[in-house]
């Protein structure tokens, strides 16, 4: 049974989940295909700044940190 | 300064030499031009300064807000210019830094490219590497901060990479000066002793393949094959913005142009 | 030889591929990317062999504090007041020996002239101009330099300053600014042009103009001697740790306004003359990493302690033989120094100064570092107090020239709060190619520093706290 979809920035720490789909565009979206966030990739939520905001996601071994308004935009599926 | 050319004085090291003084690259006598490209974070500053120690030199890009760094070592009586290129994840993308790693390894023709990699990280470091290989024949990988990869418990089989990428690969721990002996030699084997690579193609997928065999032709007629890979330069047609593009059409236009200019000079140019 | 291509072919067939790119769903570009990701994930398998049996190290854990709600940010100003605090308590000793061994040169250097039977000028434009402020920068400077960029230094080959990025991102993305601005910011406590510079990691044109106009409100290290030695004498205590203490507290407050003001400005900007709305941010979290501590300070003494330190010493060297010749050189009865300062003296008055400081800050253009020295030499010449011995006796000068609490809190506020120094604005002119900009670069802060320090002056003066 395929999961509904869910906005990156719902997960909370510790969750695991598989990109289906990126809805960033323009520089930014390059910068996200750059780190390898491509459709099937694995991320998992490490932790959340102070403020809730921005968010860093383990990926393909390393940590990198969105701002939620962006990580909203990458629709993933957990895993 | 006028300046004598010694026995390499033919078109292509000319031409190589003015492309390399539109990104401020000044070579003095027999010196190989040697470009360091890497991610962020992955020790690619220590690489250089370990290499060069304090024979460095800081300015900024031609015409940009970039930090340039240029250093000198010697091995085995040669000398070599070693660039730093911004640190950067990609050569697709358009930001400022990006765009000067990308036009130097592209045009700035240096003698050989090394690529620094993360080896805690080596899925994500590798795409830069192939980017670099489908510009370049001529790249040398170093797969840096081994130790850190030692203390991760990572083991990594160097010769079924080296043998599946084709290009010399040479594992180092810049802060602790391990390998950089052997990274000297690599470099010295590649622009010195000419030794060849085979570097590995990206394996894209049969749509890709497609669109580029479908696109081939057309890049092929332009004879531009001395300045960039055709494949390479289709894809980009099918895949960048159309500044990127611009960009390839002014270094292409640039660079028979200059050579043409330099041969009536004969032998000699003014720096 | 190949003939010469005029660009238009290739953006024919750049034109000729739009169909390409723009239809069907998935862009090309995505499956190039997702190709390359595809083939390096396999090969990363092959060739990368985990061992099992991995022991968690302490790397695996520390961010659990770090980047925490609760730890986060106590632990941020813990380790900012940590760091001054060991700045001015390791470079109290140092600064004093250096003090007491240059300033017994002086009086060789004296004997000297002496011998030859140098003319009394000379001496003084020589020794008590240029030598005196030579002698006062290096020992008020040298040691927390020597302290403060090696530690920096750690913080930054540990992988620390990433998580600063990431701890205070959305108090600057409420500032419509970037969260690498802090980036600038931390340079920028070491030399604000070095801070001004290194704006350009901020990738969006509007962000890195924030950044480069509100850089100068970090106090850099031409600025920290003057907090440090003015907080540490009016923060009275008779213990030697507790009031070192009181004045790193004293410093991060300070520092902390400084960074307040840095929000408010950027907020302001963004909603003025650089409107706009924050960028993304995309930041890379580097694993933590033991810094080699040989390394850091051979680094940090070479690229950043001496390089500062020189730039000081050359512009110290002239600034202290002109302030000489100023207060030495009489119209009438007055000497030109107090002529001037009496000139700047009402408006000095009107925001809680006097006129020889407002004279040594302006003085102080060329490098904020002899701020001090040359504030010292004028009231020296002015004949209250004619020899000083050594760093301690300073609060006995300024008390002597009327110095109050709010002298001395106005004095720091003026510090951190006025023109940047014109190695600073020439980077913001190189920075931003723009005449403009570096004019508001010297507008904007030097605004805020007249109104600040005259609010807080004229509310101090009716409520007769002074």
């Amino acid at each position: 049974m395929k999961l509904l979809s869910v906005p990156l920035s719902t997960l909370k720490p510790g969750e695991k989940s598989n990109v289906v789909h990126l809805d960033v565009l323009g520089l930014l979206r390059r910068r996200i295909l750059d780190l390898g966030i491509v459709p099937g990739t694995v991320l998992t939520c490490i932790g959340k700044a102070p403020a809730g905001d921005p968010i860093a996601y383990l990926i393909r071994g390393t940590v990198i940190a969105l701002r939620s308004e962006d990580a909203c935009l990458i629709a993933v599926e957990q895993v | 300064m006028k300046l004598k050319l010694g026995d390499h004085s033919n078109a292509l090291q000319y031409h190589s030499r003015v492309m390399r003084e539109q990104f401020g690259i000044r070579t003095t006598g027999e010196q190989y031009v040697i470009a360091l490209a890497g991610n962020p974070n992955v020790g690619k500053s220590t690489v250089f300064n370990a290499l060069t120690g304090l024979h460095q030199h800081t300015g900024n890009w031609p015409g940009k807000t970039v930090d340039n760094a240029q250093g000198n070592y010697s091995y085995r009586n040669k000398s070599f210019l070693l660039v730093d290129l911004p640190g950067t994840y990609s050569l697709l993308a358009h930001s400022v830094e990006e765009e000067i790693a990308r036009d130097f390894i592209c045009f700035g023709q240096p003698d050989a490219t090394i690529v620094v990699l993360d080896a805690t990280s080596l899925e994500r470091n590798l795409n830069l590497a192939l980017q670099v290989m489908e510009i370049s024949s001529k790249v040398i990988i170093c797969v840096n901060l081994i130790d850190e990869a030692r203390k991760k418990k990572l083991s990594i089989n160097f010769d079924e990479l080296e043998k599946e990428l084709g290009v010399p690969i040479v594992p180092t721990a810049a802060r602790n000066r391990e390998g950089l002996a052997d990274l000297q030699k690599a470099v010295y084997s590649m622009v010195v002793e000419k030794k060849k690579t085979w570097p590995k193609q990206i394996p894209y997928s049969e749509e890709v393949e497609q669109a580029i065999s479908a696109l081939l032709p057309k890049v092929e007629e332009l004879s531009l094959a001395r300045v960039v890979n055709p494949k390479w330069l289709a894809l980009r047609l099918l895949d960048s913005d159309v500044s990127f593009i611009e960009t390839i059409s002014r270094y292409s236009a640039i660079q028979p142009l200059r050579t043409v200019a330099s041969q009536r000079q004969g032998g000699e140019f003014t720096l | 030889m190949s003939t010469l291509n005029p660009p238009d072919p290739l953006l024919k067939i750049y034109s000729d591929t739009e169909s390409v790119r723009s239809s069907s769903g998935i862009p090309i570009a995505d499956r190039v990317v997702t190709d390359i990701f595809a083939y390096t994930e396999k090969l990363t398998q092959r060739v990368v062999i985990r061992e099992e049996g991995l022991q968690s190290s302490w790397k695996d854990n520390i961010d659990k504090f770090v980047i925490s709600r609760v730890f986060g940010y106590p632990l941020m100003l813990l380790l900012l007041g940590a760091v001054f605090w060991l700045t001015i308590a390791g470079a109290n000793v140092p600064s004093a020996m250096i003090a007491s061994v240059l300033f017994a040169f002086q009086d060789v250097l004296t004997h000297w002239f002496q011998l030859v039977q140098a003319p009394a000028w000379l001496h003084g434009v020589l020794v008590l101009g240029m030598y005196r402020t030579l002698a006062w920068v290096t020992a008020v400077m040298l040691p927390p330099m020597a302290i403060f960029f090696p530690l920096f230094t750690l913080l930054e080959d540990l992988g620390y300053l990433p998580r600063v990025v990431f701890n205070l991102d959305n108090m600057f993305k409420k500032a419509n600014a970037c969260g690498k601005q802090c980036l600038t910011m931390c340079m920028g406590f070491g030399c604000n042009a070095a801070g001004v510079v290194s704006a350009r990691i901020i990738d969006s044109p509007r962000e890195r103009l924030i950044a480069i106009l509100t850089n100068n409100f970090v106090p850099c290290n031409g600025r920290f001697p003057t907090l440090i030695a003015i907080a540490s004498i009016f923060m009275a205590s008779t213990l030697f740790l507790s009031q070192s203490l009181l004045a790193a507290g004293m410093i991060t407050l300070i520092v902390l306004l400084g960074i307040g003001f840095t929000f408010v400005v950027s907020w302001a900007l963004s909603k003025t003359i650089l409107k706009g709305e924050p960028s993304s941010v995309v930041l890379e979290l580097p694993p933590y990493r033991l810094p080699k501590v040989g390394a850091v300070f051979y680094r940090s003494l070479i690229d950043r302690t001496i390089f500062v330190l020189r730039r000081a010493l050359v512009v110290a060297a002239p600034a202290g033989a002109l302030t000489w010749i100023l207060a030495n050189v009489y119209i009438g009865d007055v000497s030109v120094i107090a002529s001037i300062a009496g000139v700047l003296d009402p408006i000095a008055k009107a925001i809680g100064l006097d006129g020889f400081i407002l004279m040594a800050f302006i003085l102080g253009l060329p490098a904020n570092e002899i701020v001090v020295p040359v504030l010292l030499m004028s009231y020296l010449a002015t004949g209250q107090l004619t020899e000083f011995d050594s760093l301690f006796e300073l609060k006995k000068i300024l008390l002597a020239n009327g110095w109050t609490w709010l002298t001395a809190f106005n004095t720091m506020l003026f510090a951190l709060l006025h023109w940047p120094c014109a190695t600073t604005l020439l980077s913001m002119y190189k920075e931003t190619g723009s005449k403009k900009w570096t004019f508001m670069g010297f507008m904007i802060p030097t605004v805020i520093a007249f109104s600040v320090c005259f609010i807080v002056a004229q509310v101090v003066y009716f409520l007769g706290l002074v």
